[in-house]
């Protein structure tokens, strides 16, 4: 289980997250929602090792304490993330990319049971093993960036915005994916703008404002709240 | 050629090797028009965006823009044209700060500038686009929706008459959706002509008068949005579900 | 101009009257001192108006160096030296555009290769039309140019060079060669005429470098074109462009200074570990200030950081 106590991080004097506290369960999905300035990427990032947070914070996984750990070694903890700039290496294959996703010393011995289960998502990437990440579609190099992180047989899995770019029959099967990735006994916390569709997988859901949880709650209930249609599900 | 036509492109194809990215497309593009492009991904929607800004020569067929062919035209002659464009992936420059992120658009080219005017139009659009008070941030700082912000003033600030859109709405939350809609209205509003590819249907549907959608780099249907979304075989190959 | 901008004009112009009084106060050392880092203050200032904001580096210097000494060398008997140093430009412009036409589509390492070779191709040619020439390798410059008439050409073709780069900066050309700097197909889609700005840029410092050779051949009295073609020569102005900083104007200048006295120290009190020193010296800079020495002194300027959200 992965869990957040007071997470804080600041950029100069400015506070991007806030005392953030959420918890994330071995299969289970949970969806956190917000505007594009309200610190979702920040938070995840802040996770990953990517931002230095404030002291007086935590992250915890399975009870030990990662906080103010290296990326590398939060990996190797297990935990995943696929930014929202995708982050992948534009000069390698698809292929590449996807091995070096297997690089954590507790993904190797599952290396060839995940690149099946990547290729079996997006089977375009085993048609373009091949191809050099930079030269693909922005809809192909998502799926590289999902699937590399899936390699790294996480135990926690965070997409920042893995719909970004995918097209509406991809998208749904990206939902469907993983629901099934979460029957495996993986948590998710997922980021996302289609609110919709995520919480449609999620079992619970956190909403975001400038920095601080505003409200949390089962996925069914949040999906019923006024506030939430009004502001992530559209008017319609 | 139909009188009012900006853009013509005819039996356009572009291979990568072996790979077909767009094969013999052909489509006109009236003034003030705005079109969308929809299809899966790799379908050749950014390629086709390519062709047309110069960033790509066509492989065969035939590309004119107010009936003067630039099939085989520089990026940077098509530009100073009047076609302004956003890229699906940002490219931020990054050792600028916002601000002059945003005035490279309009220092040579269409609608070049310098000096105070160029300053003054950079922070209007900057205004314009939703983003205030980042100026003189380096570009680093801003979220990944703020710098597509920066990158649509950056194309904006050459007045452009055409504007290629890749994908500007994606990511943004339904109510942000709706003033990127709006904005987009307006653009038109002011005499651009404009191609938008964007998988959000719902923007598809609210913006175009027309869209075409490609499949493995061909056309596989055009008409209105509702017409097209409707469309058994773009259902199949797009879509996945009667309403997405 | 602004006010700010007219005191630093003013105050650069009183430093170059200050210096120019230096061949009153010595004719010795200390000129000769200073002709190496007026040669090199020109050679690596005009280098980094190009490669500074476009990361192209260029190891050409000594083929448009070698150009204008031979020009001048060449030329000495024939034609009156103010003559000379204009054919010299003339030939490094020239030079320098089929050059930049025909390589600045190269990118990255296959740029730096190709100039580097383009400097032993020159100097290939030159030996072989003299030695078929039947002439010796080398060529005699005898004139009476006095070591501080040199040492004045190199200042004024500095402040030269110091104002073009000052009005360059301010410039849209100089704007649009920081944007290719960043992103060549941003810089394309925004209508600029990328091939067209570097090949000017890359013309104005080959000119410059011509110039300073054909200014110093009469120093040398005897040019031979393993000499003037010298790629040390193109080595250390790249060295000491990016050790002073070569994205400001008055950055080279900071690593020419120190890096003129080093050199001199070095090889005067270890004649024989010149190189070695050399290169020791060279990677504990590199390793103590990464960023050169304006980044240095910017970083004590400035401790305010942006950050926003
Ligand atoms: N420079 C290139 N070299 C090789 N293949 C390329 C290149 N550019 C594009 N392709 C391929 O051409 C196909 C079309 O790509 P394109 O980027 O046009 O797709 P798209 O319709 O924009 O897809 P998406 O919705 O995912 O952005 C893709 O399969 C892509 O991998
Ligand atoms: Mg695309």
């Amino acid at each position: 289980m992965l869990e957040t106590r007071n997470l804080s991080v600041f950029y100069g004097r400015h506070r991007a997250v806030e005392d953030v506290s959420v918890t994330v369960s071995k299969g289970e999905v949970v969806v956190m929602l917000g505007a594009n300035c309200a610190g979702k990427s920040t938070f995840l990032r802040a996770v990953s090792g990517l931002t230095p947070v404030m002291t007086g914070g935590s992250v915890v996984l399975d009870g030990r304490d990662i906080t103010h750990h290296p990326p590398h070694a939060v990996v190797e903890a297990g935990i995943a993330l696929v930014p929202e700039d995708r982050g992948v290496f534009g000069d390698l294959t698809a292929h590449e990319n996807l091995i070096l996703g297997a690089h954590p010393r507790r993904a190797r011995p599952h290396q060839a049971q995940n690149l099946d289960r990547v290729l079996s998502l997006f089977p375009k990437l085993a048609e373009r093993r091949k191809q050099v990440v930079r030269t693909m579609s922005g809809g192909e190099q998502q799926m590289v960036a999902i699937g590399r992180a899936m390699m790294s047989a996480p135990s926690i899995l965070m997409l920042d915005e893995p719909s970004l770019g995918l097209s509406p029959l991809l998208c749904s099967e990206l939902f469907r994916a993983l629901a099934r990735v979460k029957e495996t006994g993986v948590g998710i916390l997922l980021v996302e703008q289609n609110a919709k569709q995520s919480l449609a997988i999620a079992d619970r859901g956190y909403l975001l404002d400038n920095g601080h949880i505003a409200a949390a709650d089962s996925a069914e209930a949040l999906s019923r709240d006024e506030k939430v249609k009004r502001a992530y599900l559209g008017a319609g | 050629m139909a009188l009012g036509m900006v853009l013509t492109v005819e039996n356009v194809s572009k291979q990568f090797g072996g790979l077909h990215a767009v094969q013999g497309v052909s489509f006109g593009l009236e003034e003030n028009e705005v079109l969308g492009l929809i299809g899966p991904n790799g379908s050749g929607k950014t390629t086709m965006l390519n062709l047309i800004s110069g960033a790509y020569k066509p492989s065969a067929g035939r590309i004119a823009l107010y009936g003067k062919d630039i099939s085989g035209s520089s990026a940077n002659a098509i530009a100073t044209m009047g076609v302004a464009r956003t890229f699906q992936i940002v490219r931020m420059l990054p050792s600028l700060t916002v601000l002059e992120n945003v005035a490279a658009g309009g220092v040579f080219g269409h609608g070049r500038r310098w000096g105070q005017e160029l300053e003054e139009s950079a922070r209007s659009l900057l205004t314009r686009v939703g983003l205030k008070n980042a100026e003189d941030a380096p570009v680093s700082v801003l979220t990944y929706i703020d710098q597509k912000r920066v990158e649509l003033a950056r194309a904006l600030i050459s007045d452009p008459k055409v504007l290629l859109l890749d994908e500007w709405l994606a990511g943004l939350s339904a109510s942000e959706l709706e003033t990127g809609i709006a904005l987009i209205k307006e653009l038109r509003a002011e005499g651009r002509t404009i191609i938008v590819v964007e998988h959000v249907m719902d923007a598809i549907r609210s913006l175009c008068d027309r869209c075409i959608v490609m499949n493995s780099g061909a056309k596989i249907a055009e008409g209105a949005p509702k017409n097209v979304l409707a469309d058994s075989e773009v259902i199949r190959a797009y879509l996945g579900t009667a309403d997405a | 101009m602004t006010a700010r901008e007219k005191r630093y004009l003013v105050l650069g112009g009183l430093v170059f009257v200050a210096v120019a009084f230096l061949p009153f106060a010595d004719t010795g050392y200390w000129l000769s001192l200073g002709i190496s880092i007026a040669m090199y203050t020109v050679l690596a200032t005009s280098w980094a108006l190009f490669s500074g904001p476009t990361h192209y580096i260029s190891l050409a210097t000594a083929a448009f160096f070698g150009l204008g000494m031979y020009v001048a060398g060449v030329g000495v008997d024939l034609l009156p030296f103010p003559v000379l140093v204009l054919l010299a430009a003339a030939g490094g412009a020239v030079l320098a555009a089929v050059v930049g036409l025909a390589t600045l589509r190269l990118s990255g390492v296959y740029f730096v290769i190709f100039t580097l070779g383009l400097a032993e191709l020159v100097r290939q040619i030159v030996t072989w039309v003299q030695t078929t020439m039947g002439s010796s390798s080398g060529l005699y410059v005898l004139t009476g140019i006095t070591e501080p008439m040199i040492y004045w050409q190199l200042l004024a073709l500095a402040a030269l060079v110091f104002l073009v780069g000052w009005w360059i900066g301010r410039s849209r050309l100089g704007f649009a060669l920081r944007i290719i700097g960043n992103d060549e197909v941003v810089a394309a889609h925004s209508g600029i005429n990328t091939a067209r700005v570097k090949v000017m840029l890359f013309v104005i410092s080959g000119t410059v470098a011509a110039v300073t050779g054909a200014i110093l051949a009469p120093r040398w009295t005897y040019i031979e074109p393993t000499i003037a073609f010298s790629a040390m020569i193109s080595f250390q102005v790249v060295i000491m462009a990016l050790l002073g900083g070569a994205h400001r104007l008055w950055g080279p200048l900071l690593g020419v200074i120190p890096f003129t006295f080093l050199s001199d120290q070095i090889s005067a009190n270890f004649p024989n570990q010149t190189t070695l020193l050399f290169g020791v010296a060279f990677l504990l800079i590199v390793y103590a200030i990464p960023n050169g020495v304006v980044g240095l002194v910017e970083n004590l300027l400035q401790g305010r950081k942006w950050r926003s959200g």
